[in-house]
This record gives C-alpha cells, structure tokens and sequence, in this order.
C-alpha cells in the first residue's frame, strides 16, 4: 500500500474513482442513444476551455467546464434542427475547438507542450488540490442527475418520440444528457485525458453489456468495472511510470475481451435451457395437446 | 367558448395539411374519433396514414388546419397520460440491454413524471405485461424476443399509464399468426372497457370484427370514411398492396404501380 503514501497519489486515486463512476454512468445513455462517440466530440472541445484556463490564468477545469457545455449545448441544438449538414457542422465544432485549445497554450505564458500532452492524455502528478475540490463538486453533480433521473433518461435515450408523447419534457432531459456529459469530460479530463475520455464512457458500458440483460445490470456493473479498471490502471502507472490514460482503457477493453470470451458459453447455456424448455411443450408421446404456438417457433 | 363536454371526439383534425421535406403529405385532412370507437386509417403507402396519426399527436407540425385531442387544442394539451401510442418499430430494443419490464415501465412515467413509481404504478406495468401474454418473459432482455413480441412489448407499454385512447401505427406490422391473436384479445379487452382506438392498418386482417369505422386515405385525402369496406373486399381498396401481417418486410416494388 506504499501508492497511498504520496498526497499526489491520493488526489490522483480520488480523481480515478470518481471517473470510473461518473464516465460509465453518463455513457450508457450516449450507448443507449446510438451516440457512443459524443463523448470524444466533447473532449475535443473542452480543449479550447482549457486553453482559455491558461491564457487567462485560471484553473483550466472550470475553464473546460464552462466550454465543454457550451459546446455541447451547441451539439444538442445541432440534432434539434436536424441540418442536413449536421455532421458537417459537428465537424467544424470539434476540430475548431482542439485547434483553438492547442493555439491558446501555445500562446500563454504557462502553458507548455508539457502542459498539453497531461491535458490530451492525463496525468497523476499533475492533479492539484483545487482540481480534486472541482472534480468532486462535478461528479456529485452527475451522479445525482444520472441516478436521481435514470427512469426518465431511460425513456428518452430508449425511445425519443414515444417519450415526448409520454409528456416528458424531453427537449430539457435531453439537454440535461449533454450537459452531463461535458462535465463528466472533464471530470475524467485530468486523470485519462480529453483524447480518452469517451473510451471510459463508453468501453465498461460495451464490456458490461456482454453479459447482462437488463438496463439496471449493465448500469451497475458498467460503473463497478470502470471502478476498477481507473484504480488498477492509476496505481500501475505509479509503479510502472506509464501514462494513466492509456493504461486504464486497456484495461477497459481488456475487461471487454475477457467478458465477451465469458459471454459465449453462457449465451450457448441460456440457449439450451430454452431448447429444453421448448422440446418438453414439443413432445409427441405428451397426452396433453399441444399450448399455442409460441411466435419465436419455426413451422417444419 | 364552448364548454368541454363528454361528447367531444377523443382526437379531431379539421382541414389538417402537412408536408415533409417540402413535399404535401396531407392535403387537408378531416377526421375524428369518438368515444368508445375503433378507428382504422387505411391506405397505400406515402397515403399521409401515418403522417396524419403522428401530426395528432404533435409529432408532426401541421402547416394548417387544427387538432383537438379530448375536446382541447394539441398545443393546450397537457393530459398525455390518457394516450396510450404505439409508435411503428421493428423492435423494442435500444443500444443497451433492458428487459421487457424495463421498457414497458418506460410507458407508465406519463402518469409519474418526475416523482418514483408507487406500488399502484408497479402493478399497472404487471398487468400491462400480463394482457400481452409476456409475463413468464418479463425479466429477459427485449433483445431475445421475436419480431411480434417486440410489437406485444410496445403495446405494453401503451398500456402501463392505463389510457382511454390508443393510437398505434401499424402495430400488425411483421407480427406472427400467434401475436396477432393476442394484440387482437388484447384490443378487444381495451374496448370492452370503454378505451378508443386509432390505428394505421395495411389491412384489416384479424382485427376487422372490432372495427366500427374505417377511414382510407390516398395521396393525402380522405377517400373513405364509413363502415369498414367489407362488402367491395379490402383487396379492392385503393392502392391496396399485398402486404399481409406475416410478412415480415415491405413488398417489392417495381415503381410502375407505387
């Protein structure tokens, strides 16, 4: 336990936590939604924010913050109006925004190429006390809206127009969604960096999926696995000097490879189970006539 | 102003034209239905059927004309748990594993909003799943079901807020000889207790014996509005096309008839 030592590991190991519940928890509705990589457009714009936090010299989290649900607010208002070129302007959105971060650091007084890559990839020494103080305000935040409202951001990421005509307000729940996003983006920001974010929200959502068949299962696991796989991959980069990002989403999609080989037999034993099932309804020596036909039965 | 009474029509469109992407899906459009009625929207497809279904519902903005849903403007409209809408899908499934009461609880916030379910809300999302004939499936993943099961989880969750009018588009859509009996059994349960219904059909199929009315629409007008055109044969309607509910997708066109 000699990692707990340094006050740098247990602000980095605070920040980890925290993006290990708050990344799945807002993912599996971008997963559910079919927008997996909004995630990635938001990192991308949140540079700009930490840009701005630099040039201006102040903490470049609430920077990001600030920039990050400014953009995507902006995304959100793009798929409302349904441009025909929305993909086009998404585009300009998130190449505009990583270009314009880069320029403003490289323009600042502070900031540094350094400085850069721990923002694109992460960093552990590098997460200060004020950045610990931002990041638990924020992940309070999303898991408040991610659990408090999970029935209704189930039913507009299921199934949009049928919640609008459940009454739902689902133009603001669906803000909300956004909103939440570019929050977590930037909670995650300094411990896996803005280039992997969308992984971890994305990746324990994918691997946990595998093996569940319920909304409520995939949530919990998604967040156990994203848990650990940010702890792992901070306390191995401590030792082994490895940048913490990229060693937690090869962590993560390690899980998802080691889930999905699990996933195989158990599909094949739920498949045979239900074949048993299906065969006793089935049997001709039976003096009970046979039930109705079951709608999944093939007619030979 | 006229006072709001029990003999307004459930849904109401006057004079109701529409278009999508510039082109003119209905062409002013009068329709209602009453109390207690079971409503068919026939037609081929691009007849503005579907349009006109969701344009009730405010899914679809009208360039002009009006909807009265219960006696009151759409846009004044606030009541949506009395609207049970089975929206056209192939599947119930989303990009995340649920199961079929996860999403036939998705249908009962209507009648929650924004506070937790209660033990009444609960046991209307059972009861829904069990006039489906889904109850022994409720707990496996929407995913493993089959294409008229998925219409049966949809038509559940219409059903879990308990409404008075059902609006379905095409629930007989790529659903199974089994299915459809038990859409069938459960639509007539809704009616016998007083619910109306609105549906988009391609053909009356089994449900014909529980429709009071049918109305054909082609190009965007109204052709038919009368007693379900039994006695010419549904296979004379105009622009029928041979699409029986079994099949599971849309027939080949050759673009000479369509």
């Amino acid at each position: 336990m000699e990692f707990l030592e340094p006050a740098f590991m247990q602000r980095a190991l605070i920040a980890a936590v925290l993006v290990g519940i708050t990344a799945p928890a807002i993912g599996i509705f971008l997963v559910q939604r079919r927008q997996a990589l909004m995630g990635d457009g938001i990192g991308h714009i949140a540079m700009t924010g930490v840009g701005l936090g630099f040039l201006l010299s102040t903490s470049p989290v609430w920077m990001a913050t600030a920039v990050a649900v400014a953009g995507a607010v902006a995304m959100e208002l793009i798929r409302w109006y349904g441009h025909t070129r929305g993909d086009i302007a998404l585009a300009m959105l998130f190449y505009g925004g990583m270009a314009g971060g880069v320029l403003l650091i490289n323009i600042s007084d502070t900031g540094s190429n350094a400085n850069l890559t721990s923002y694109l990839f992460g960093s552990l020494s590098t997460v200060s006390e004020e950045d610990v103080t931002a990041i638990c305000v924020l992940a309070a935040f999303v898991v408040l809206v991610t659990i408090g409202l999970r029935r209704q951001l189930f039913a507009v990421s299921q199934d949009e127009e049928f919640a609008r005509v459940t009454g739902l307000p689902v133009r603001v729940l669906n803000l909300l969604i956004a909103v939440t996003a570019a929050v977590t983006v930037t909670v995650a920001m300094r411990v896996v960096g803005l280039l992997l974010v969308s992984a971890l929200m994305v990746v324990p959502v994918a691997a946990a999926q595998q093996i569940s068949k319920s909304f409520k299962v995939t949530f919990v696991l998604s967040v156990v696995i994203g848990t650990a796989v940010t702890l792992a991959g901070t306390v191995t980069s401590y030792y082994r000097d490895v940048p913490p990002g990229a060693t937690i989403v090869l962590l993560a999609i390690a899980a998802f490879v080691v889930l999905t080989a699990l996933a195989a037999p158990l599909a094949r034993r739920r498949a045979r189970t239900a074949e048993a099932d299906r065969a006793c309804s089935l049997d001709p020596g039976s003096a009970v006539p046979p039930g109705p036909r079951e709608p999944g039965d093939v007619r030979v | 102003m006229p006072q709001h009474t029990t003999t307004d029509p459930v849904i109401r469109l006057r004079g109701a034209t529409a278009a999508l992407g510039g082109r003119p899906v209905l062409r002013g459009v009068d329709l209602a239905v009453h109390r207690g009625e079971v409503v068919a929207l026939l037609g081929a497809n691009g007849s503005g059927k579907s349009t006109a279904v969701r344009s009730a519902i405010g899914q679809v903005p009208l360039t002009s004309g009006t909807v009265e849903l219960f006696g009151t403007e759409l846009r004044r409209f606030r009541q949506w748990a009395r609207i049970g809408y089975v929206p056209q899908r192939t599947t119930a499934a989303g990009g995340v594993p649920a199961t079929v009461r996860e999403v036939v609880a998705s249908g009962r916030l209507s009648r929650t909003k924004l506070r937790l379910p209660r033990k009444a809300d609960r046991e209307a999302v059972s009861r829904a799943i069990e006039l489906v004939g889904l109850t022994d499936r409720a707990r496996d993943s929407v995913s493993a079901l089959s294409g008229g099961q998925h219409q049966r989880v949809l038509i559940a969750r219409a059903l879990a807020a308990e409404p008075e009018l059902l609006i379905m588009d095409e629930p007989m859509a790529g659903v199974d000889l089994a299915s459809q009996e038990v859409l069938a059994h459960t639509l007539r349960e809704q009616v016998a207790v007083g619910a109306s219904v609105l549906l988009v059909l391609h053909e009356l199929g089994p449900l014909e014996p529980l429709i009071d009315r049918a109305i054909v629409l082609r190009d965007g007008c109204v052709t038919h509005d009368g007693p379900p055109p039994e006695a010419l044969g549904q296979h004379a309607l105009p622009g029928h096309d041979h699409v029986h509910p079994h099949a599971a997708s849309e027939p080949v066109r050759t673009g000479l008839l369509s």
